[in-house]
């Protein structure tokens, strides 16, 4: 298992990444399933940049499990930010025409329908994110 | 990102080289803001791109928004996981794709 530790802010996407990337090309992930990855990744991660440190500053925790042989991924982001499940958060309607569709709310919802499983807790004052994936 | 821009009359063509994510769907943003004035057809090429996170689908659908208003909008190019995002977010419905 790999992780890295960086600030909460959108600006350092392209570190978190080039650390996912990593981990997924020596684990010899399929091309598909890495570009699946990165968006959630970035989906989640951006979230935390954006609202779990409302009153300053804060640090993300990202942990990588590739293994190659069971072909699975399981990413987890880790932050000390205010509580908030995602995944408590009702999914868009997807069927409205582009005049009624509100620009934005589509995040969370793609991870979930782009991952194998994802889950939520709060544990010892922490956000826990997992995601997996199986190429 | 690269931003590649075609313009000929009331005919603008984008084409996107690399990733619409966080940070580059808001350069996207600000480059249409100042060019779809007056453009009455918009064709946005993704043969170049790797791939979009919601920040740039966002931008697609102000773009589909405004050229509701004024014209039409056709994004072509899109590769397989693009097309797969395009269907699980509706978007297949919203936006006029020509396959690749």
């Amino acid at each position: 298992m790999a992780e890295i530790m960086v600030e909460a802010k959108a600006e350092k996407l392209t570190e978190v990444l080039a650390f996912l990337d990593q981990e997924l090309e020596s684990a010899g992930c399929s091309f598909k399933a890495q570009m699946k990855l990165e968006i959630a990744l970035e989906e989640m991660f951006v979230n935390i940049a954006q609202y779990a440190y409302p009153d300053g500053e804060g640090s993300t925790a990202i942990r990588v499990q590739a293994d190659g042989t069971a072909r699975e991924v399981t990413v987890t982001l880790e932050d000390c930010g205010i509580p908030y499940n995602p995944l408590e958060r009702p999914d868009p309607d997807t069927t409205l025409s582009s005049e009624d569709r509100p620009v934005g709310g589509l995040g969370i919802f793609m991870v979930r329908q782009s991952m194998d499983s994802v889950a939520y807790e709060y544990r010892d004052g922490k956000n826990l994110f997992t995601m997996k994936k199986l190429w | 990102m690269t931003i590649q821009k075609i313009q000929e009359n009331n005919n603008l063509t984008i084409k996107l080289e690399g990733r619409l994510d966080t940070i580059t769907a808001p350069e996207l943003e600000q480059e249409l803001k100042g060019l779809l004035p007056g453009v009455e057809h918009l064709v946005i090429d993704l043969t170049a791109t790797e791939y979009i996170s919601s920040a740039g689908l966002r931008v697609l659908l102000s773009a589909q928004k405004t050229m509701n208003r004024q014209g039409d909008m056709l994004v072509k190019g899109a590769n397989e996981v693009i097309m797969e995002i395009f269907e699980v977010t509706g978007f297949v419905d919203i936006l006029k794709i020509e396959e690749a």
